[in-house]
């Protein structure tokens, strides 16, 4: 149980600290460094690779912003794979639709009552 | 446009604070390490309270849980602390997705719902979700392009 966990962090954490020092030695964006490793996900999800980590990590791998691309790459296969063209078209975003779905009414209804600070 | 004066671009430098590579490094392994530690913990309590939804569910159920907490921590103003703190680490995980909608959509409400809040909630997710769903549908043509040569 503990070991689990100890795993989550370490992989999350290592993940999270390859993003600092592509910062610290590039000056990225949020932007590019978020894209880069969303497409790090596609990569090592459509090499088979990502499943091995996935399966290490668990959480430490699927909650940074590569286990998205990770279902977006697993969704259009699964999707080409089942459903021919029309599925490799829509699986990947079916696969993550619920994040995007969600946080858009999140961030909208947020955004309405939150008030934002006078700069 | 002149020409930035050499001896003042020098001068900027030096003032510039240096990177700590080091604290800023170790910083960024913690926060990270620690919100994908929480989700694990959501995951871990939503599969014992529902011992039949499937793995993607779950997952999905993650997502959400810890994209409206950062939400409501945007919107008090909290998440850009951890921000400062963590560095990548705030940045990577799906909170700093979560965090990049709400934060300009918070600011902007200002110049209008439509125009100010809508519009802006997507200026650093767009490009997220463009390149995902691209890479996505190039990855699926591939699938088909190599399940009809060599099937």
């Amino acid at each position: 149980m503990f070991l689990d966990y100890l795993q989550v962090f370490l992989v999350g954490g290592v993940i999270c600290l390859l993003g600092q020092i592509l910062i610290n030695f590039t000056k990225m964006t949020a932007a590019r460094i978020l894209v880069i490793f969303l497409l790090l996900g596609v990569l090592l999800e459509t090499i088979g690779v990502f499943q091995y980590i996935e399966e290490f990590g668990k959480a430490g791998a699927t909650v940074p912003i590569t286990g998205f691309g990770s279902g977006l790459a697993k969704g259009a296969i699964k999707g080409a794979l089942s459903d021919g063209f029309l599925g490799a078209i829509r699986g990947g975003l079916q696969a993550i639709s619920a994040g995007i779905a969600g946080i858009i009414f999140i961030a909208f209804i947020i955004g309405l009552i939150a008030k934002p600070k006078t700069k | 446009m002149n020409e930035p004066n050499e001896n003042y671009l020098k001068l900027v430098r030096q003032q510039m604070p240096k990177t700590k590579h080091f604290s800023t490094m170790v910083r960024a392994f913690l926060v990270g390490g620690l919100i994908c530690t929480i989700g694990q913990g959501f995951h871990d309590l939503y599969e014992f309270l529902m011992p039949e939804m499937p793995i993607d569910g779950l997952q999905s159920l993650t997502l959400l849980t810890i994209m409206l907490i950062t939400a409501v921590l945007t919107g008090f103003g909290v998440y850009d602390k951890i921000g400062a703190f963590g560095g990548a680490g705030s940045i990577i995980p799906i909170t700093g997705f979560a965090n990049s909608v709400v934060a300009p959509a918070m600011e902007r409400k200002r110049e209008g719902v439509v125009l100010g809040l809508c519009d802006n909630m997507f200026s650093i997710a767009g490009p997220v979700i463009v390149f995902g769903v691209t890479a996505s549908i190039i990855v699926g043509l591939l699938v088909l392009i190599f399940r009809g040569w060599f099937l």
